[in-house]
């Protein structure tokens, strides 16, 4: 509804009421008026809580031993939430009122013209900064740590971060800049990390010739899904998009001769130097470089690897978005129908996109599969799908650096949270913070639209300026 | 035969929980165009609802009272889950309102993932199992060894799937309330000029829906028996599913739909593969949106140029 | 009369019907080349119909619609909506402008550019690699500052469309759809809400482009100053079916005409007695 309607709305509604008044005038009526109704807001929202918690806060259910379910009330849990909210709320005006008084003309938003260049700057160095770092990465926790292999957990946990961001950046090209909501981008990952599996099991293929067979695997599929659902629109396409995605899943689990079920397919070979195996033999690795053996070095091999496909998809992404074909996505984004009145193949163009995201997708799933050595249905559910979305949608849909910030964020920030001792302190003994990692991410998901439904970095760097002296291939590495 | 009969029993009885879920999917997308990612999650949220009110209202009146208990808890939690759907829609669908068209289809998926989580973190992982309470059968025929049942759980189910339809029906169709609903459906704009609290009515059209999902959710434990925090996503899709069969925005087509994705589920179980029947629900939805996309009783969406 | 001697576009026996309602009944008519054209007539007339018809958006319930370009004549009733654009280079606008509003005003009009440069870009496949593309590009951006300078916004080139004043998004829709090279360019309602003065530029541009360029323009319009001045030919519509054709002095004397706009449509009466002058 736009903002029209929802002024007309209030205003016909309750056109002399104090409370209509005090939205449509920015000044508050008096400080005590002010505090009687914060206090009154906050009083109907501790009691919405309240309605809220009871019963699924206040009472417990467990399974007790004859198979009975036994309550046990927790009222304390539900006054620390209704106080929680009632105080919370209260803060809330406090601030919004303090902040209205201090800042009383600048309700209106800055016009995004002037910020932009200095955003698409400021991205850009961001991004040399964070693949400086990246490159770096693996010694910089060696030396930090003092040694590779107590580095191991962080190396690990960057070359998680690291997938996650393939994947993000795989996903932005069909949601970020074409357009399409795809809530079943796993299915690809699956399909690549699948391929690679029952190739190199079944068949012994190696490594480095699964991985662009895993890619276009995955785009075959994107192009099988994608041929007759791409007509359906925004919503619609979401929901088709999860329904294969768990179709897959299900196929999975079910086709046992195939894929071994639930099992999951385990020894899937490990990665290779370009051919030398990491092992401790004559011919492998370390003893033809001349090196001593450490297990670190098939991780490190795996860590740069990724990296590399990462940067390849965002190389590939910003190259694309100059090109006509990116031009398209994004204008399909913003009018289809215009795109049809002048000329492009919608259908088409969409299907490119698609293609080319379960591509990446697809390359994703390899390396994860010859990273883990084990591949299951289980890794590929909708919660991976949501996570990847979330990744592109809390980056800022399109922004190449938001993306890389929000996986970061994503991945890394509950694994983080996980190892603060403090948590523990605090909450007591028994508190594990994974287990609110899920609850907390569904939370922000949705705060993070009402916050910012634009993500993080919302502003859009022009594919190409007329003014202001670029060519395009002079433009900035980071568009966007 | 008497297989056949046995299937169609059930069948319709798994349809009508689906149909009454479905209801809140095709009302939510009639009024504002959304799908509400997060409506199967309400539904699972209010199996619980109904359980732990269930186990507290049967301690205090007793095993002997079972179909009252029952009615009271199916009213407390309508009430509670209407609350729900009345806080989702406020906080995380609202402020959205007017905002880039994926936005509240994304949030809602942030509060599809919140709800079972919050469920999981509040009531444990292990499915909880409800104590036994209505077991008698009524024996249709028979056709040799095998007998074709209708239980009491069934009719009750039917019964009250029945009853509430007549009584939202004549809501939508002919009280103040559904004025302003099929109003704000055609122009929201217009409707608020016209002195209709389009944003009451948004937010009364989540209570509907989602005190409708309350009543599945009662009727779904009275069914099954049990109830874990993740069987929010499976029958959510299959009710968007029947919602979409029938004609997204059609009350009539969700049941209709409901029904018949009811049946197709215990039929295809019973004669084609178990392990499928998921998959086989999946694959309606898409045949569906693809080949028709108004669904059996929906209006033909015109492009507007 | 071009149109009777060189036709562009024929419209023949053009029907469209919307379950019960017929928008379009039994409509004739050509629209000559390198004319500017004219339908006008009361609301509900079916105008908007006719151009959904030609341009693609709308499939027709019957009839044929013909376009002749140099060597190939085009059924467009048969064609998807994007090939009208893209083969039979019929181009257009929308009574509701569609610009790309979060992209940049030159961007749009690459967009316009799209099939030419995705074939200078093999597919993305050479562009990917940097070959060739470069220099088609160039091209690309040297046709659209031609068009920018044609409306005047070469200054605003690099801000968003969704940026620029209402009457420069009305011209910088007509420039996007010449950038994709039209024979026939379509406007719904070009002079809609525009002020006098941007409704004088709007002239100058069409008549420019028919000066300057081979396209023939077919013109949606209710500002009767600005069809009887621009218009080579004038095709009136009233419940769907054609009540006059003919040169604007022909059309502005046809009895029939005076009495849809006078007798239908109240709201129409002073626009039309000032212009018509009966």
């Amino acid at each position: 509804m736009t903002n029209l309607a929802r002024a007309t709305t209030a205003a016909a509604d309750r056109p002399g009421t104090a409370r209509g008044g005090a939205r449509a005038v920015p000044q508050a009526p008096s400080p005590q008026g002010a505090m009687a109704a914060a206090l009154k807001d906050a009083a109907l929202a501790a009691l919405v809580m309240l309605g809220l918690s009871f019963p699924i806060l206040l009472l417990r259910s467990d399974v007790g031993s004859n198979n009975e379910l036994v309550l046990t009330p927790r009222v304390p849990l539900v006054v620390a939430a209704c106080a929680i909210v009632f105080f919370g709320r209260l803060a809330i005006a406090f601030v919004r009122g303090a902040w209205r008084r201090s800042h009383p003309r600048r309700m209106a938003a800055a016009s995004p013209v002037g910020t932009r260049p200095v955003v698409g700057r400021v991205a850009g160095l961001l991004g040399y900064a964070l693949t400086g770092a990246a490159i770096a990465f693996p010694f910089l926790a060696a030396y930090a740590l003092g040694g590779l292999t107590p580095a191991r957990y962080w190396i690990d946990l960057a070359i998680l971060v690291l997938t996650y961001l393939m994947l993000g950046w795989g996903l932005n090209i069909v949601v970020g800049l074409a357009g399409l909501l795809d809530l079943g981008y796993v299915a690809f990952y699956a399909v690549g990390a699948y391929s690679y599996a029952l190739l190199s099991t079944t068949f012994g293929v190696s490594f480095w010739i699964c991985l662009p067979v895993a890619g276009i695997m995955a785009a075959f599929f994107g192009i099988l899904l994608g041929f007759p659902v791409l007509r359906l629109r925004g919503d619609y396409l979401a929901i088709v998009t999860l329904a294969f995605g768990e179709i897959i899943r299900l196929v999975l689990i079910n086709w046992v001769s195939l894929t071994n079920g639930s099992a999951g397919i385990s020894s899937i070979p490990r990665v290779s130097f370009f051919g030398i195996p990491f092992t401790r033999e004559d011919d492998g690795f370390a003893a033809t470089f001349g090196l001593a053996f450490d297990p670190m070095q098939r991780i490190i091999f795996l860590y740069y690897l990724i990296l590399v496909l990462a940067l390849v998809t965002n190389a590939v992404t910003l190259r694309l978005r100059r090109l006509p074909i990116g031009r398209a996505w994004e204008a399909l984004r913003e009018d289809e129908i215009a795109c049809r009145a002048l000329g492009i193949n919608t259908r088409n163009t969409k299907l490119t996109a698609f293609a080319i995201g379960a591509m990446f997708g697809g390359f994703a799933g390899s390396f994860f599969a010859v990273r883990q050595g084990f591949v299951s249905p289980e890794s590929f559910n909708f919660m991976e799908s949501a996570i990847i979305l979330s990744i592109v949608v809390l980056g800022g849909m399109g922004s190449q650096v938001g993306v890389a910030i929000a996986a970061v964020a994503m991945v890394a920030g509950p694994e983080l949270l996980r190892r603060l001792e403090i948590l523990q302190v605090v909450f007591g003994e028994h508190f594990d913070p994974n287990q609110y990692r899920l609850l907390l991410f569904g939370l922000a998901m949705a705060a993070m639209m009402v916050w910012r439904p634009r993500g993080l970095i919302s502003q859009r760097t022009p594919s190409v300026l007329l003014h202001g002296g670029g060519s395009p291939a002079a433009a900035p590495a980071e568009a966007r | 035969m008497a297989d056949f009969v046995q299937q169609l029993v059930n069948g319709l009885t798994l349809g009508s929980i689906y149909g009454l879920i479905a209801i809140g999917y095709t009302l939510v997308f009639g009024i504002i165009g959304m799908v509400n990612f997060a409506h199967g999650d309400v539904f699972m949220v209010s199996c619980f609802i109904a359980l732990l009110l269930f186990l507290f209202v049967n301690a205090v009146l007793g095993a002997g009272a079972i179909i009252l208990s029952l009615l009271i808890v199916m009213v407390i939690s309508m009430g509670l889950t209407g609350l729900w759907g009345w806080t989702i829609e406020r906080l995380a669908y609202r402020p959205l309102r007017g905002s880039f068209r994926l936005a509240p289809l994304i949030s809602a998926i942030g509060i599809s993932i919140f709800l079972p989580n919050l469920i999981q973190v509040t009531q444990g992982a292990r499915p909880k199992p409800t104590p036994p309470m209505v077991g008698d059968v009524i024996v249709l025929f028979a056709d040799g060894h095998y007998e074709a049942t209708v239980s009491y759980k069934q009719l009750i189910i039917m019964a009250v799937t029945a009853g509430l339809l007549a009584v939202f029906w004549y809501v939508v169709q002919k009280t103040p309330l559904g004025r302003a609903q099929r109003a704000c459906e055609q122009d929201r704009r217009m409707a608020a000029l016209l002195g209709i609290n389009v944003d009451r009515t948004i937010s009364l059209t989540f209570v509907m829906g989602a005190a409708l999902a309350a009543v599945a959710g009662t009727l779904y434990l009275l069914y099954y028996g049990v109830v874990s925090f993740s069987d929010g996503f499976v029958p959510g899709i299959k009710a968007f599913t029947a919602a979409v069969l029938g004609g997204i925005g059609s009350l009539p087509g969700a049941v209709v739909g409901g029904l018949i994705i009811g049946l197709v589920e215990t039929m295809w179980s019973s004669y084609f593969s178990i392990e499928y029947k998921d998959v086989a629900a999946f694959g309606i939805l898409i045949i569906v949106l693809i080949f028709m996309p108004t669904g059996l009783l929906g209006r033909p969406e015109v492009e507007k140029v | 009369m071009r149109w009777l001697n060189d036709p562009l576009l024929s419209v023949e026996h053009l029907v469209m019907r919307f379950g019960g309602l017929v928008a379009v009944d039994d409509l004739s008519f050509n629209v000559g080349r390198s004319d500017i054209t004219a339908v006008i007539g009361p609301n509900g007339a079916g105008k908007t119909t006719v151009f959904n018809c030609i341009t693609g958006f709308y499939r027709p319930s019957g009839g044929a619609l013909t376009v002749r370009g140099g060597a190939q004549t085009f059924a467009l009733e048969k064609m998807p909506g994007h090939a009208i654009a893209a083969k039979a280079k019929v181009t257009r606008t929308f009574q509701n402008i569609r610009l790309f509003a979060g992209m940049t005003v030159l961007e749009n009009l690459l967009v316009a550019q799209h099939n030419p440069l995705m074939r200078a870009s093999g597919m993305s496949f050479l562009g990917l690699l940097g070959i060739a593309y470069p220099a088609a590009e160039r091209a690309a951006i040297d046709k659209a500052r031609h068009w920018l300078d044609k409306i005047n916004l070469t200054s605003r080139a690099d801000v968003a469309a969704g940026e620029l004043a209402y009457g420069d998004q009305r011209r910088l829709e007509i420039a996007r759809a010449m950038c994709a090279d039209p024979i026939l360019l379509c406007l719904d309602e070009p002079a809609a809400g525009l002020n006098p003065r941007e409704s004088a530029a709007l002239t100058d541009l069409l008549l420019g482009i028919r000066e300057t360029t081979p396209t023939s323009i077919l013109l949606i319009e209710h500002d009767m100053s600005v069809v009887m001045e621009i218009s080579d030919h004038v095709i009136v519509l009233d419940y769907g079916r054609k009540i006059a054709d003919g040169t604007p002095a022909q059309v502005r004397r046809d009895e029939r005409v005076i009495a849809a706009y006078l007798g239908v449509e109240d709201q129409e009466l002073p626009a039309v007695v000032a212009e018509v002058g009966s």
